[in-house]
């Protein structure tokens, strides 16, 4: 499958991760299959311009006039809709630049919670305000597209009190949007290493190794516990686990580890 | 380093950072640390998400200050602001007459951006900042920033709200005359033609009647973001980083610190949360236990070994970068901290050599 990696934040961790950095507003292959785009609202909401209108002349004169700069630096919103719009283009069969190639996959590296949802919710929102007209038209057709089958939602918690509460707030205000989220990755989960009598049996023994089995094995306990509840909360959703990983950095060997996973979890 | 050092002398502190590096509790957990010092402390938090509710251990919280009762000399007070509700204070606090009031606050446009955008949550803390730091009713105010990845999109929320509204640009263009949208009048066509193709005619005249209602309120709106930008690069502010020792994070908060300094705000310090840290020793000996057991002890003590020596590089990294500046460890602590309990804990850290009642209560009672 032709996939393509959609950043949002001018990190580019994955471009980094692959060995590329720096593909910016590129659509980039790194990989067989694989491309990387970083999406900025310059150059996002410059091409958003281009495509409303006739003629190139036209949008750059648009586009440069004082007025038009002004309105939509400052607007509320207007990032997160030409964002979720330019995701949405790269998604499509017929692209809308010439040259462009079509992908049959887009993985969207969102931001966290509240700011993601505020981007998933830019289309029904702009719709709204524009009631008729282009922008309504296309911010529409963009949210139908979020809440059809053909837009997946998957969450990432840590298996921790707080992570797992702010999971279950997003699958509440997720769904009025577009219905249950598609997948929850639990990440970060600590070995069953010890058992409980092989804890039990430490007691008397002192030291750091000792100390650190201990401490592990509780954490081991509390995530367990943090897992059954959220578990409880998405009780329709699938769950895929991610292990803890020790080493040092995630390199592209660890990456494709937690792939193998996710692939099995979820086959 | 203890924080009530850094905070010594300071009205406002700014934690800011990454996503997922504990920044709402360690807010909560300064703001407590210095309520037992004996000052009246409220902390603020915009995200929607109940964290700051949760690590202090209420259900939840709401957009009045609502205080939390601790044994302790100062007072803590914690707040959840509501972009919406925040919004239309402020609207009513701007707006010249009731008329002007009730048509913004009954605008289509106005309604659908104040309570449905994320970036106008950014602004909403900056002026309810603002607001509680004129009243003067507290000594330290202590606000948990959004965890939005462009983290500092905040420090300039208000100038970008202000410039929106105080469109001198589009007033020319949208402001309604007796004959309908000026523009149509003025005939300025080509421009307006483009823009028209883009928006539709409605939408321009919705943002026509937007603009037009809030005018009149944009001298109040610029005077307020100046006055907040004065007060973010105040001596009496300051902002602390929070990170967690991971790699990437410490890359983040060293391009905080720049961006902080950049826009000359006041940097206090550095806060690592959930370090591994390193045992001076080795493993002990481990013979007197069950073989197998002893591999897995030993197994789990050198993961744990690798990452504690991974944790201490990029800490040094960053120690390197920030220069003199404070930087203070929490430890991986055992439990996850999610109540005032677990707060106490983390607290033996952020305040570490620095008494109870190190700072003296201003005013007490």
């Amino acid at each position: 499958m032709r996939t393509i990696v959609c950043e949002v934040a001018h990190q580019e961790r994955f471009s980094r991760l692959m060995g590329r950095e720096g593909v910016g507003y590129e659509e980039t292959e790194i990989a067989e299959n694989l491309s990387a785009i970083s999406l900025d609202q310059q150059h996002t909401l410059e091409e958003w311009v281009t495509y409303q209108l006739p003629s190139k002349r036209l949008a750059g004169l648009l586009y440069r006039s004082g007025i038009f700069q002004h309105l939509t630096s400052a607007a509320p919103g207007i990032k997160e809709l030409v964002t979720i719009g330019k995701i949405w283009e790269l998604s499509q069969l017929h692209r809308k630049s010439k040259d462009a190639r079509p992908y049959d996959f887009v993985v969207v590296d969102s931001p966290a919670t509240g700011h993601g949802l505020g981007m998933l919710r830019a289309p029904r929102t702009f719709a709204d305000i524009a009631r008729v007209g282009p922008i309504r038209h296309q911010a529409e057709r963009i949210h139908d597209f979020i809440a059809s089958e053909k837009t997946g939602v998957l969450a990432v918690a840590l298996p921790e009190e707080m992570p797992v509460n702010e999971t279950l707030e997003y699958q509440e205000e997720l769904a009025p949007l577009r219905g249950d989220l598609d997948v929850v990755v639990v990440n970060g989960l600590y070995p069953h290493r010890f058992t409980d009598e092989e804890i039990a049996s430490l007691n008397g023994h002192a030291g750091p190794a000792v100390g650190a089995a201990v401490t592990e094995h509780r954490r081991y306990r509390s995530q367990l516990e943090e897992l059954e509840r959220l578990k409880g909360g998405v009780e329709n959703v699938p769950l895929a686990l991610l292990p803890f990983l020790f080493a040092p950095e995630l390199g592209l060997s660890e990456v494709s580890e937690l792939s193998g996973v996710l692939e099995e979890q979820l086959a | 380093m203890s924080v009530a050092s850094i905070l010594e002398g300071k009205e406002i502190c700014i934690c800011a950072g990454a996503g997922g590096v504990g920044k709402t509790t360690t807010s909560a957990a300064i703001a407590v640390g210095m309520a037992r010092r004996g000052l009246k402390v409220a902390v603020l938090t915009i995200d929607p998400a109940r964290r700051l509710a949760n690590s202090l251990g209420l259900p939840e919280l709401g957009n009045e200050e609502r205080r939390i009762e601790l044994d302790s000399p100062g007072e803590l007070w914690a707040m959840m602001l509501d972009a919406k509700s925040t919004f239309d204070e402020i609207v009513e606090k701007h707006a010249p007459d009731a008329a002007t009031r009730d048509a913004v606050l009954s605008n289509r446009i106005y309604k659908e951006l104040s309570t449905a955008v994320a970036g106008s949550q950014e602004y909403m803390a900056m002026e309810k900042l603002h607001e509680l730091h004129a009243e003067g009713r507290y000594d330290l105010l202590v606000l948990d920033t959004p965890p939005s990845r462009n983290a500092l999109d905040f420090l300039d929320a208000p100038d970008r709200l202000a410039r929106f509204i105080d469109s001198r640009a589009l007033h020319f263009f949208l402001a309604p005359s007796r004959t309908g949208l000026k523009i149509f009048s003025r005939g300025t066509g080509l421009l307006f033609s483009i823009l028209k193709r883009v928006t539709g005619v409605d939408l321009l005249q919705d943002l026509s009647d937007f603009f037009a209602s809030f005018g009149d309120m944009a001298q109040g709106f610029r005077e307020r973001a100046q006055a907040v930008k004065g007060l973010l690069a105040d001596e009496r502010t300051t902002f602390l980083l929070v990170t967690s020792p991971a790699h990437e994070a410490v890359e983040e908060a060293k391009f905080f610190r720049d961006k902080i300094e950049e826009a000359g705000m006041p940097f206090g310090g550095v806060i690592v949360n959930r370090m591994h840290v390193e045992e001076p020793d080795g493993p002990e000996d481990l013979t007197s236990l069950d073989p197998d057991l002893a591999e897995k002890v030993a197994r789990n003590f050198d993961d744990f070994h690798a990452l504690a020596q991974r944790d201490r590089h990029n800490v040094d990294e960053l120690t390197a970068d920030i220069g003199d500046r404070p930087l203070i460890i929490v430890p991986y602590l055992d439990e996850d901290i999610h109540d005032l309990e677990g707060i106490g804990a983390i607290n033996d850290h952020l305040f570490a050599g620095s008494g109870a009642t190190a700072v003296p209560a201003e005013g007490a009672g």
